[in-house]
């Protein structure tokens, strides 16, 4: 698929273009993501502003993306693996701005929950599951830059990881602040930021799906071998 | 669905309601010794538009032709294996090819109207094949189906006046009427849009989309984006062969083989 090429080769370029705004959204999603994490597990307050002031430009760089496709769409009318891939492109730049959202919330609220200080209990979790995450959003970016669908696969598979983990911590904020409803506040903000991670985990999947959408041409539902069937009893 | 084992098939079986109308089976095409077909097995249905595509050369306007045995006024030419329209196989030695080609009727690149008033390009089919008894049965018929060919507004006035006098579009709606106003019951189309502008383009498009309530219709294009349009199967020809054929939507979303990938994205082989 990667090595044909087009008669057009002016077509070629601007399919080139459209990953590379891919590859550089991604970047900069993943940065904002590793420095809101950073922030919050050190409550460094003085990386927010520049956090909340970044993600700018990763709306921009979406709509430059959207902007792009449009004109490939109306000038080039791609069919087939083409179409696919300028589809899956601006679905994938919709979601990498989301999970920028969700960065930069997660910075937003970090000062709340350094206020109540009462975190550490969950700290470690909450490490983990963002890590994992992170882990998550950057194999599922590799895996768009090499149209690899059986490592957008594997991504997809760990959303239950998360999902686990989001529900452990979920249960102990909610025990600590039954306990301790001086802290309410502080767990109050602490359970969006691990729903925003959780949401940012959502997002690595949605692109997993995608991926395997370019690559095959039918969303992962369709493709998954029988042994699954089983899950679709109850 | 088509029992080809060459062909790679998508996902979808088609609905079982779709009704075969045409059905080639192994059919291979000579002209003289070069051969130009190679066991094509191909299903054409009922009210539903089949679109044919593939480069120039890969054996579109043969194997249209085989399918009302226009491929018999061909010197040199050899059509072998089996087509059937209502099981009835067309190439049966006892068939009468007139009666045929008034039931599959045909449509050209280039309009060719006949050299005779717009009404006489129309009365011609049933005159010669009888279809009525006086003046204003005849009448009907033209006007009918130069309304269904969407030319009627266009020309009632002045119907005296020599086909060849309208333009490319107006031409290609009255041998489209031309073709219909014989009642057939299969339209083949080869190229039938490549002379003409996008509005008159999309008025054609429209009338197959119309057409094919009643017709089972086969069309030949270069444009993918009218096989696209105009079409729910869609039939990809390369040096003869029949390299995949499936739902259009899946065809040009996601096709199987990566020769017709190739070809509907404008790649280098
Ligand atoms: N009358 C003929 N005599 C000899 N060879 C012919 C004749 N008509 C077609 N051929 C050959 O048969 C092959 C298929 O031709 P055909 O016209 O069916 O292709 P096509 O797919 O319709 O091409 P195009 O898109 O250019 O119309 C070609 O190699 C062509 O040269
Ligand atoms: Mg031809």
């Amino acid at each position: 698929m990667e090595d044909t090429q087009h008669i057009s080769s002016a077509f070629d370029k601007d399919l080139a273009e459209l990953n590379r705004k891919i590859a550089k959204l991604g970047q900069l999603t993943q940065n904002q993501f590793a420095r809101a994490l950073e922030a919050l597990l050190n409550y460094d307050l003085t990386q927010i502003d520049e956090i909340v002031a970044h993600d700018k430009r990763i709306d921009e760089l979406e709509s430059k993306l959207n902007e792009d496709a449009l004109t490939l769409i109306a000038l080039r009318s791609p069919l087939a693996a083409d179409l696919r891939r300028v589809i899956v492109a601006v679905k994938i730049a919709t979601m990498l701005e989301r999970m920028g959202d969700y960065a930069k919330n997660i910075a937003k609220r970090i000062e709340w929950v350094a206020k109540g200080d009462v975190v550490d209990v969950s700290n470690t979790s909450i490490k983990s599951m963002g890590e994992t995450v992170q882990h998550m959003v950057q194999q599922v970016l590799e895996a768009y830059m090499n149209a690899d669908a059986d490592t957008a696969m594997q991504v997809w598979l760990r959303d239950v990881e998360v999902d686990q983990m989001h529900k452990t911590i979920f249960q102990e904020l909610l025990q600590l602040m039954g306990d301790r409803p001086e802290h309410v506040t502080a767990g109050s903000h602490m359970l969006f930021i691990t729903k925003n991670i959780e949401r940012i985990g959502d997002y690595a999947t949605g692109i997993a799906e995608q991926i395997c959408f370019l690559v095959n041409g039918f969303m992962p539902e369709e493709t998954r071998p029988k042994a699954d069937e089983t899950d679709h009893k109850g | 669905m088509t029992e080809t084992d060459k062909t790679v098939k998508t996902h979808k079986t088609p609905e079982a309601e779709d009704r075969v109308k045409i059905k080639a089976r192994r059919v291979n095409v000579f002209y003289g010794a070069a051969q130009a077909l190679f066991d094509i097995d191909l299903d054409m249905r009922l009210n539903q538009v089949t679109a044919l595509i593939g480069p120039s050369g890969c054996g579109k306007s043969t194997f249209l032709r085989c399918l009302n045995r226009m491929n018999d006024v061909i010197d040199g030419c050899r059509v072998e294996g089996d087509i059937y329209m209502d099981n009835q196989n067309v190439y049966d030695e006892t068939l009468d090819v007139v009666e045929l080609r008034a039931r599959i009727g045909m449509v050209f690149q280039k309009p060719n109207p006949f050299p005779k008033s717009i009404y006489d390009n129309v009365a011609y089919g049933p005159r010669i094949h009888g279809m009525t008894q006086n003046k204003e049965q005849l009448d009907h018929i033209v006007k009918k189906s130069l309304r269904r060919a969407g030319l009627w507004d266009e020309v009632k006035d002045r119907l005296s006046d020599t086909g060849s006098g309208l333009s490319g579009g107006q031409q290609q709606r009255l041998c489209i009427a031309r073709a219909i106003a014989v009642n057939p019951e299969v339209l083949l189309m080869d190229e039938p849009c490549s002379a003409l502008d996008p509005v008159a383009t999309a008025v054609i498009e429209n009338l197959i989309h119309e057409l094919r309530q009643r017709y089972t219709i086969v069309i030949v294009t270069h444009s993918m984006h009218q096989a696209a349009r105009v079409s729910q199967k869609t039939a990809y020809f390369h040096l003869g062969e029949l390299i995949e054929y499936g739902d259009t939507s899946d065809i040009f979303t996601r096709p199987q083989h990566e020769q017709t990938e190739a070809y509907i994205s404008g790649k280098i082989g």
